[in-house]
């Protein structure tokens, strides 16, 4: 069970080597770490498959001075999306930054930071206190916003910072929130805090303080503002990685502290009110970002805002979970948002990629300009039209498999009303997805728009991304066998005991 | 063999239509041959399973199971089969069609590729075997058939291509919550002939009754039911072979389809009756078919004539399903095939005399039949059906609807049937008379030139009108030969006696 | 009043200092300062616990945070500072009035 340590150290170790590297190597050492990384990350979720959770003190020293790592079937999952995406984006980027002298030298910058955001995002999602994430959380967000301003455009500059300001913002009072919780518990563990949390004022608000900076963290309505400018101003690999990925991470985590830590205060009575209010914002945000999409005349700012929308279909599992007459239906819940998360994840990363290859062909990212396309680049109309079928949630797709457990899970809850926002974000995804490929079928006026040659790999890369987001729609049974391992809620047993 | 035979027959349009995406715009000769291809393949792997189900009981079932009740289920029933055989069929002549339809115009590849998936879609259609495989190939219906809408890209057809999006995905979502409700309701089933939920033990009526209205609005769109109808008659814009596959095997049928397996297969004609929910889809029936009638008769232009008069026609296989007797059962489902090759034969005359005379109106048609006598006696074939003349096939469709009626003592059938037949003739015959009988409007001379001209038989080419004589060949043998034991008729006998045992 | 409360109190005055400056200035300069402000009050809180529940040796767990989290507070901030003055720099080049744009208010 050692390798653990190798899915953070890995990356981490790659990003100093390509730091150092002469620019000519960085991709084949990057790309050897992403692939090291990928073939470690499986090898965790067979581990996982096969014994369930483990848990790794590093050093053999003991918490609270060791830094303990623990795995178990979510943890795998988050690892496996990563890696994929991760992979694939790496891919594109080769070819992606190879294409002239200033992408090159961008290219050089990408791969360092890339790899450390890639090790902080798997830390995050291994660690096992509430400190160390606070640490991999932000080494995450820096890396983050180095690739938002790696282009080094005036606008890339200040969507950066903003996005810097809000994230540090978040950081800090989720930090106050742990500061809090040590002063008054004396822990930092997940587990040990799990334990001794207990519903008193200081508890309460380091609570709502750490869920506060997760939620800006997350890009949840209305703390979504620092996200669009940020997705749609980086080149198209990073924001392929910052949408599927970097905002999950902290959702990640605001699910281990919702479910895990503050177990016993989110799912009493207390845990009514707050989980219905994220269940209201997710809403909103489906809504308000879905339709802010819709209005959008530039392909890449669309496909920020629809993250903004699709991110709002995961807060719909705290209400569904804080439902009293929910139980046996827990892994319903839990299978439709990983679900979701995953088939977003693979959906947006490919719609962004293939974003990235039609503002390379047409020199713009103008709704308008882009007639005739479904002719000409056959192949990447196919993958905008593939990821957009698995958004809108409709079949053959992962993301018709995600709609479809969460209504069941919804209508099973008993909360009926939560079943229109998914039935009409449905609808307002389509409503923006078929505005994009309605765009492409229009013949082109006069003389048609000049394109420039895009490399096979980037129209490739994906549509293999698009390819498996619908494959997945056909393999639910994996995903939902290692979901057990994920808590539950008032057992606190299956994989959170202590070994 | 009882496993891949359903997938062989799915697969065979859609491997045929990922290849074709691939395929460079000018390979046509390729292009056509794979078709063909892929045509034959689903031809003859549904004749094995008729074959096969027909004469030695085979089950040819085909599941995936997905977790949390989640079952992709392919499973062949006669019902299926009726319904996978026209499809086959018809797609092979339509493809045909188009072949020669579409002969030098731009995006083929495009167009073939999403024409063969949209095959696909309705064999997926047909084939389901519970409700989740049924929705997931019925909304994969609408996402491939919408770039057929708007192949040709002006902004009549992207406003069409919209209008008839906005329908579907909204009708997709409404069936879709339907869908999922009754599941969370009853759990996972599978389509019972004599339907699944009497079985399902403490399911209260009025959940019951709002998800079949949610089911009805659902499917109601696609099947054209008043007034979910809009988007039909705009969607007529398409190109004829499309057009024609629209309203004679791929969407308008599916809809009429599903309407068909919820009613039979999942409440059960009987249990749906107790529950009181067959008078108020019958009310709206009986209100489609009358409207789509009067619509008609209103309409100028040829192909919206033909539109509305689908509206009309397809309801008589919903009335079908819901009149009680035995016999309307059979009515409804031999409809399905008779209207498929009847309309489709309409909308291939259609395609003939504007491509190559550049007839769209009505008023246009005037003593064309002297210019296309074949294409024109086809057409006067299928209409003369479509009025209930016998002994084309639609006259055996509304003998055994009005049977039904009477059987189950709802004379107003008949009374329906005979005023909807009175406005068919009043929106056919006018059209018949002035093509044969009228002096000629316009120069069919100087109009002849756009494709060139061709022989005294071959008023246009032969990949056009073979389809053509083909369909009009089946609706006439439909009606003739009614009798058979093989027969559209012949089989539907054999479904409705398997379902409700009512028939001697 | 015992020493702890006076460090908390003291805590919680920096950060509420902190945020309303963050969401009341404009210019750059003064949101990253604004922010350092919060982290200030946040150190404060933490390292005062160190010395709370113990006799005789102070907790040395708040300590590390306390130590890791000025590293990450700083290198936050330095980057955060690069990306002010190359935004500032990218303003002046491009010759906006600067009393135009919020960015540059004094």
């Amino acid at each position: 069970m050692n390798q653990v340590i190798w899915v953070v150290l890995l990356p981490f170790v790659g990003s100093v080597v390509c730091l150092l590297a002469h620019r000519k190597a960085v991709f084949a050492l990057g790309m050897a770490a992403s692939l090291g990384t990928l073939i470690v990350s499986v090898g965790l979720v067979a581990h996982v498959w096969e014994h369930a959770s483990a848990r790794v003190e590093l050093g053999g020293w003991a918490t609270p001075l060791g830094i303990a790592l623990h795995l178990d079937g979510l943890s795998a999952l988050f690892l496996l999306l990563t890696a994929v995406v991760g992979v694939l984006v790496g891919i594109q980027a080769g070819s992606y930054f190879a294409q002239s002298p200033e992408l090159r030298a961008m290219g050089s910058r990408f791969w360092p930071l890339w790899l450390l955001l890639w090790g902080g995002l798997n830390g995050v999602y291994l660690c096992s206190d509430v400190f160390n994430a606070y640490v991999l959380l932000e080494i995450s967000t820096l890396a983050a916003v180095g690739l938002t301003i790696l282009s080094g455009s005036t606008a890339s500059l200040v969507a950066g910072l903003r996005y810097l300001l809000a994230a540090m913002f978040g950081s800090f009072m989720y930090l106050l929130g742990v500061a809090l919780i040590y002063a008054g518990t004396g822990q930092l563990d997940f587990l040990l805090l799990s334990r001794g949390v207990t519903p008193q004022v200081h508890t309460l608000t380091a609570f709502g303080l750490m869920v506060f900076g997760l939620l800006i963290k997350s890009a949840l309505l209305p703390f979504h503002f620092w996200l669009p400018p940020a997705h749609s101003s980086a080149p198209a690999p990073v924001s392929a990685v910052l949408s599927a990925l970097v905002v999950k991470a902290s959702f990640f985590l605001l699910l281990k502290i919702w479910f895990v830590v503050f177990e016993s205060i989110s799912g009493g009575t207390p845990g009514g009110m707050p989980s219905q209010l994220l269940g209201i914002l997710g809403s909103l945000a489906v809504f308000w970002g879905s339709f802010q999409a819709v209005r959008q005349s530039r392909l890449k700012l669309l496909i920020a805002y629809s993250t903004v929308g699709q991110l709002g279909y995961l807060f719909l599992i705290f209400p569904i979970l804080a439902s009293p007459d929910f139980q046996g239906h827990e892994a319903l819940a839990w299978g439709g948002t990983i679900f979701h998360l995953f088939s977003h994840g693979l959906a947006k990363a490919s719609l962004f990629l293939a974003a990235g290859c039609l503002l390379q062909a047409m020199g713009t990212d103008d709704l308008h300009a882009m007639r005739d396309i479904a002719g000409r680049l056959p192949v990447i109309t196919f993958s905008l039209g593939v990821a957009g079928v698995s958004l809108m949630g409709l079949p053959p797709s992962a993301g018709f498999v995600a709609k479809w457990m969460l209504l069941r899970a919804v209508l099973a809850s008993g909360q009926w009303w939560w079943a229109p926002v998914i039935v009409l974000g449905g609808l307002l995804t389509a409503a923006y997805v078929f505005k994009i490929l309605a765009h492409t079928f229009v013949p082109s006026e006069g003389e048609a728009l000049r394109l420039n040659s895009v490399p096979l790999v980037m129209t490739l890369v994906p549509l293999a991304l698009a390819i498996l987001c619908v494959l997945m729609g056909f393999r639910a049974d994996e995903v939902i066998a290692l979901l057990p391992a994920v808590p539950h809620f008032g057992t606190g047993k299956n994989g959170w005991e202590m070994p | 063999m009882t496993f891949w035979l359903p997938l062989i027959v799915l697969f065979s349009s859609l491997v045929t239509g990922l290849v074709i995406f691939m395929l460079p715009e000018e390979r046509s000769r390729l292009r056509t041959t794979l078709n063909m291809l892929g045509a034959s393949v689903k031809v003859a792997g549904v004749f094995l399973m008729a074959w096969g189900l027909l004469a030695h009981d085979v089950v040819y079932e085909v599941r995936f199971t997905m977790g949390f009740g989640f079952d992709f289920l392919l499973k062949v029933d006669l019902l299926s089969l009726a319904f996978v055989s026209l499809s086959s069929n018809l797609w092979f002549l339509t493809t045909l069609y188009a072949v020669g339809y579409l002969e030098g115009s731009p995006n083929r590849s495009r167009f073939f590729g999403f024409f063969s998936l949209c095959v696909t879609a309705s064999t997926g259609v047909a084939l389901a075997g519970n409700l989740i495989t049924f929705f997931i190939f019925y909304e994969f219906l609408t996402l491939v058939t919408y770039p057929l809408v708007v192949h040709r890209g002006t902004p009549k057809a992207l406003e069409a291509g919209r209008t008839y999006l906005w329908h579907a995905v909204t009708a997709g979502a409404v069936l879709f919550l339907a869908v999922v409700w009754l599941q969370v309701l009853s759990g996972p089933f599978d389509f019972v002939p004599g339907g699944a939920l009497h079985a399902v033990e403490n399911l209260s009526g009025t959940d019951l009754k709002v998800i079949f209205a949610l089911l009805i609005i659902g499917l109601g769109v696609k099947s054209a039911l008043v007034p979910l109808h809009g988007w039909l008659p705009t969607a007529m814009i398409a190109p004829a072979p499309v057009t024609a596959l629209l309203h004679a095997v791929a969407v308008v049928k599916a809809g009429a389809f599903g309407v068909m397996r919820v009613i039979f297969d999942v409440y059960g004609k009987d249990f749906a009756a107790d529950l009181g929910l067959l008078s108020p889809l019958a009310l709206v029936v009986v209100v489609t078919i009358l409207f789509g009638s009067v619509r008609a008769l209103m309409q100028r232009e040829l192909k919206r004539r033909l539109a509305y008069s689908t509206v009309s026609q397809i309801s008589y296989i919903v009335l079908g399903a819901v009149v009680l007797g035995p016999l309307a059962t059979v009515g409804g489902l031999v409809h399905l095939v008779h209207q498929g090759i009847m309309k489709i034969t309409l909308f291939f005359c259609a395609g003939i005399l504007s491509e190559f005379l550049g007839i769209y109106r009505i008023d246009q048609m005037d003593g064309v039949g002297r210019k296309m006598p074949v294409t024109m006696a086809l057409f006067s074939i299928a209409a003369l059906g479509m009025i209930g003349v016998p002994p084309v096939a639609g006259f055996v469709s509304k003998w055994h609807l009005a049977q039904g009626g009477i059987q189950g003592g709802q004379e107003w059938v008949v009374a329906v049937l005979v005023v909807s037949s009175l406005l068919n003739a009043a929106y056919f015959l006018p059209i018949l008379h002035a093509c044969w009988f009228k002096p000629a409007a316009m120069d069919f001379e100087g109009t002849n030139t756009q494709r060139g001209t061709f022989s005294k038989w071959w008023e246009a080419p032969w990949t056009l009108m073979l389809p053509t004589l083909a369909t009009a060949l089946f609706s006439l043998a439909a009606g003739v030969f009614a009798g058979w034991e093989w027969s559209p008729l012949g089989v539907a006998e054999k479904i409705a006696r398997g379902r409700d045992g009512g028939l001697p | 009043m015992s020493t702890f409360s006076i460090y908390s109190l003291a805590a919680i005055l920096l950060v509420g200092l902190g945020v309303y400056g963050l969401f009341t200035r404009q210019h750059l300069l003064r949101k990253v300062m604004a922010l350092n402000v919060i982290a200030g009050g946040i150190f404060l809180l933490l390292i005062s616990t160190a010395y709370r529940n113990q006799d005789l040796f102070p907790d040395p767990v708040p300590q590390a945070m306390v130590l890791t989290g000025i590293v990450v507070a700083i290198s936050a901030t330095g980057f955060a500072l690069a990306l002010v003055r190359s935004i500032h720099r990218r303003m002046a080049e491009s010759e906006t009035d600067p009393s135009q744009d919020s960015w540059d208010q004094p």
